[in-house]
């Protein structure tokens, strides 16, 4: 195993397990959708970090925080729902990211290359996912309940608004980072499919969270071997095998 | 604010998306008490609760005696059935510790073997009465309690309010409890308000009369006073 290829699988399994762990509360419907259209509005600051020679995650945050803001933006100016509003941004982002990327890194930008990280790289993956991680943990019951009852997390004396901002910013982060790996087209399915099969599998929140954890990490990590076996593109290959446990659990559903 | 009341609202306004909800409304609670509140459906009932609790906007004033814990039992609560989540860390995400859980589930009557149960298997009752429960964690002086409208049998719903009057005594709370249910009025009441959109009326349970009641739900259904010695 070349130290390389290391670096790429420690990358993996700390993305992976983070973002499974954010996935796992994104328990409306509304939120599956925003994390799956987070993907592609980063791919306009891909390509432009290309452009400019800097890191692509770097520029997918920038351009994360920016659509946030335009969403957030347009819900106040309009009375349509947010889906429509995500849906928008979604779309231009991907016109306007499709002209800005270099042709030659596209596929790259789409899909995703781990066969470039480096050693640094990995270690700034494992430590802003262990950060993400630890903000997520911390607002993790004050999520649950608002995600129960708005009325109930108020009562509670939760701000709610305060929380998701936090979350949203959490999402933008660990998609900055899950772009490198997977590319902009599949960073939502890292963050959605290991949350559905935990979702499948478990009957209390600690089996759940944990497990949307651990089909993060395994994903990434059986994806990795395949890419490095086979030489399968990675990104499609750690989302096959995220999809392949998503169908395990629906024999084993309870 | 004068000894004993613990709650005061005065010219209460709602105004939710262009439309009023509630008008002028002024009433007072006292220490102990249990308020029903009553109303046809849309009468705002359930906005005056939230307005209680302070989640909704509103104009004019509610006052709280100082230092008051509020305990809030929702009407429903459709998403929690999709979560998978168990009895007891329902609790714990309020923060509450083992010991207190258990002594709760011990006050609304329910065996310790339920933490473990996933909350979408409960049945309606039981469900209930974990909400009731989950109000009273931390707590509380006050308790809002909203009824559902569907989904309970008759027999758990007959054993919810025989509940709230026991819990009512073993803790001392004051109860302000939105209903549809004339019986519980007049088992369970010490005063009712009458609701549609205004107030109609504000009294002792035995002041409530058939004529009252058709003003209130528009004449269209009758009512019958059972006698209560």
């Amino acid at each position: 195993m070349t130290d390389q290829f290391l670096f790429s699988l420690i990358s993996g399994i700390f993305i992976g397990g983070a973002a499974g762990f954010l996935g796992s509360l994104m328990l409306t419907k509304r939120m599956a959708l925003v994390g799956d259209a987070l993907g592609h509005v980063a791919l306009p600051g891909m390509g432009l970090a290309l452009l400019l020679g800097l890191d692509i995650s770097f520029g997918a945050f920038f351009f994360l925080l920016l659509g946030i803001f335009l969403i957030w933006l347009f819900e106040i100016k309009t009375s349509l729902p947010t889906e429509v509003l995500v849906g928008v941004v979604f779309v231009a982002s991907l016109a306007i990211g499709f002209l800005i990327v270099p042709k030659l890194e596209l596929l790259e930008a789409l899909f995703g290359d781990i066969s470039k990280v480096s050693f640094e790289m990995a270690l700034i993956s494992a430590v802003f996912s262990i950060l993400i991680f630890l903000v997520v943990n911390r607002i993790y019951p004050k999520m649950i309940l608002a995600n129960i009852s708005d009325d109930l997390a108020k009562s509670e004396g939760i701000k709610i608004k305060r929380q998701n901002f936090i979350y949203l910013l959490s999402i933008a982060a660990i998609v900055a980072l899950g772009v490198k790996i997977v590319g902009s087209l599949l960073v939502g399915a890292l963050v959605i499919i290991p949350a559905a099969t935990a979702r499948n599998l478990s009957k209390n929140l600690k089996e759940y969270s944990l497990g949307s954890i651990a089909i993060g990490i395994l994903s990434c990590f059986c994806g990795g071997l395949i890419f490095k076996l086979t030489g399968f593109p990675a990104g499609p290959s750690i989302i096959l095998t995220s999809t392949f446990f998503f169908l395990i659990s629906l024999i084993f559903k309870k | 604010m004068e000894k004993g009341i613990i709650l005061k609202v005065e010219n209460l306004n709602v105004e939710l998306e262009g439309e009023k909800i509630l008008e002028n409304l002024s009433f007072e609670v006292k220490k102990g008490e249990i308020l029903t509140i009553l109303g046809p459906n849309g009468a705002g009932k359930t906005v005056l609760l939230k307005n209680l609790l302070g989640v909704l906007p509103f104009k004019g004033k509610i006052e709280w005696k100082s230092g008051l814990k509020i305990g809030y039992v929702p009407q429903r609560l459709p998403f929690i059935k999709d979560i998978p989540m168990n009895v007891e860390e329902f609790f714990k995400l309020k923060g509450a510790p083992t010991n207190e859980i258990k002594k709760i589930l011990n006050s609304i009557g329910l065996k310790e073997e339920i933490l473990e149960k996933k909350i979408g298997d409960l049945s309606s009752g039981q469900f209930q009465r974990i909400l009731v429960g989950w109000a009273l964690t931390s707590s509380p002086q006050v308790l809002l309690f909203d009824e559902p409208t569907t989904g309970i049998d008759i027999g758990g719903q007959e054993s919810i309010y025989e509940l709230l009057e026991k819990l009512k005594k073993e803790r001392d709370l004051t109860i302000l409890l939105v209903t549809h249910d004339l019986s519980i009025v007049y088992k369970l009441a010490t005063n009712c308000l009458c609701l549609n959109k205004k107030m109609l009326c504000y009294s002792i349970p035995k002041e409530l009369t058939p004529e009252r009641l058709s003003q209130l739900y528009g004449g269209q259904i009758k009512f019958y006073q059972h006698s209560h010695d």
